[in-house]
């Protein structure tokens, strides 16, 4: 069981309040808070090791190079790479997916060639395919869902040729909250030599994650979803793949020599980090990982699982209120719309209620079109989240009915 | 009524309101009594760009007034516009190209015109703007 009480303790922001109410916040797969063990990491940081990282041979660029590697090893050790060579720093999954799009379809993708995409991507791993593709002179294809919300796998070895490069899927939907069977689609893509990128962006601060029992090719995740730092994320590849794909960005830090004409390029992980590292950035990740494995994940899920179901039940429960997605067991997520009601005006109302909410599109235009609306009302769930924060969404969605769907109506 | 008349008015009312929620109930009521666009205005011409809710903006120019209609899917927007309609509707394009927006700002709705709010009020003032300023 998880102390729940202390755990809010360890967030700072959760003692805010918001409109002169406690702070309710449901907008987790939009960012995550930090807990204090991450802030004071980031802080100790830069009061006493700030330095370059792999640049100077002075007292505190080695303390600050060491402490920028041993959190690449908290990593490799978090998702189960074989080697630290296999974990690239990032920006961000955006960034970490662009890499890939860039690098492996320069060395790989040719005219003709084929990627795979699914209809419940994030804009963010369908964008930097189409431009890769249109580069290349390459084709798109898309895995469909079906009315459930969950990808029709048995189109899969259909639409796979044997010019398709690469599959991109995400492990769980940032929308829906489906978690995709990601075994079964890596061993289906691979009995055919399709390599596999996975987004884990979703994935990674609710599920365990072993990328050497996944099998996957690559896996990309940001540290801001999993309490750390905006501004850090993480590429997995396999060692074998980013050997073969040449640089992504040049400059400092990724080379070997340079001469005017031409330049050897740094060994792995190094030939893809160009410019500064973001060492404070790893090193959050790295106090993240710490703080996730202190409480312990298996216990996290646990509870994450079981206030989620409680909040599906609840909000399914309400008339006048569509849930979208009709599968098993949902992580983090949960998309719905009150009848007859903007999803926009949902979160105007529930935001005046100290509710943090999102709605829009959730960066998931195809997915929208899909189910026939322009947006939804997304809640997503965090650690520190109650079943109390739950009680008040309900009886804030309730309001949300009451004065959208009222006919009472004011003079001019 | 001068058109600040009308902007000191709105200030008004919001002032006796108590609350946000009351606030907020007073704009989707508002929102429920704009009226009716005429489908055949929604057009992509007539769609403001960039709002996470839908909205369509039209003007006319009449012995010298603009007349505005205007549209949107969301409930809030409906109850902005008509906010905006109150102030800018049946006035002269030179008043109202010339006029400072200030009643949201008094009212306590000036977050609404951060970019990062996703119902594109800014946006529409701006638009209404141009409108005016292609009417003079």
């Amino acid at each position: 069981m998880l102390d729940i009480d202390t755990i809010r303790n360890d967030f700072p922001i959760l003692r805010e309040k918001v409109y002169g109410k406690p702070l309710v916040y449901l907008d987790n797969a939009a960012t995550t808070h930090k807990p204090q063990s991450v802030l004071d990491r980031v802080i100790n940081h830069y009061s006493r090791q700030n330095s370059n990282c792999h640049r100077g041979a002075h007292f505190l660029s080695e303390q600050a190079s060491a402490a920028y590697e041993s959190a690449r090893e908290s990593v490799r050790s978090f998702i189960n790479a074989q080697s630290p060579a296999e974990i690239i720093f990032t920006r961000g999954t955006t960034e970490s997916i662009n890499l890939v799009a860039e690098s492996f379809g320069r060395k790989f993708v040719r005219a003709d060639d084929e990627i795979i995409i699914t209809q419940m991507e994030h804009h963010s791993n369908i964008v930097p395919w189409q431009r890769l593709c249109e580069s290349r002179g390459a084709r798109l294809k898309v895995l469909p869902m079906n009315k459930k919300g969950m990808l029709k796998l048995d189109r899969l070895s259909k639409l796979i040729t044997e010019n398709t490069k690469l599959l991109c899927v995400s492990y769980v939907s940032n929308t829906l909250g489906i978690v995709n069977p990601i075994r079964e689609i890596i061993d289906l893509a691979h009995r055919y030599d399709v390599a596999v990128l996975v987004d884990a962006a979703q994935a990674v601060q609710h599920i365990p994650l072993d990328v050497q029992e996944m099998d996957c090719d690559f896996l990309a995740f940001s540290g801001h979803k999993m309490y750390a730092e905006t501004g850090i994320g993480v590429l997995y590849g396999k060692q074998r793949w980013l050997e073969a794909m040449p640089p992504y960005q040049s400059g400092g830090g990724m080379i070997g020599n340079v001469g005017l004409r031409e330049s050897t390029y740094a060994e792995l992980p190094l030939k893809f980090e160009a410019g500064t590292a973001n060492a404070a950035g790893a090193i959050s990740l790295q106090a993240a990982i710490d703080y996730l494995q202190e409480i312990g994940l298996d216990a996290i899920v646990n509870y994450e699982n079981e206030l989620i179901n409680r909040a599906v039940e609840s909000i399914a429960s309400l008339e006048g209120v569509i849930v979208y997605g009709d599968f098993p067991q949902r992580c983090g997520v949960v998309s719905f719309n009150l009848e007859n009601a903007h999803p926009y005006d949902v979160g105007m109302i529930l935001d005046k209620l100290a509710i943090a909410v999102r709605s829009g599109n959730h960066c998931a235009q195809p997915l929208m079109e899909h189910l026939g609306i322009s947006g939804t009302v997304r809640i997503s769930l965090a650690l520190y989240n109650t079943p109390q924060e739950i009680d008040k969404l309900i009886a804030g969605v309730e309001k949300c009915r009451d004065m959208i769907g009222s006919r009472y109506v004011t003079t001019k | 009524m001068s058109i600040n008349d009308i902007q000191d008015d709105i200030v008004t009312t919001f002032d006796e309101l108590d609350d946000w929620m009351d606030k907020y109930e007073y704009i989707i009521n508002l929102g429920k009594l704009l009226e009716p666009m005429d489908p055949a205005l929604k057009t992509q011409a007539n769609t403001i760009s960039g709002c996470q809710a839908k909205v369509w903006l039209y003007a006319e120019v009449n012995d010298g007034k603009m007349y505005f209609h205007a549209d949107s899917d969301a409930l809030i927007t409906k109850g902005l516009i008509m906010l905006l309609l109150k102030v800018m509707d049946k006035q002269p394009p030179a008043t109202v190209a010339e006029t400072d927006i200030y009643f949201i700002d008094r009212v306590g709705l000036s977050s609404n015109l951060s970019p990062s709010r996703a119902n594109g009020l800014a946006s529409i003032i701006k638009n209404i703007k141009i409108l005016a300023r292609k009417a003079i």
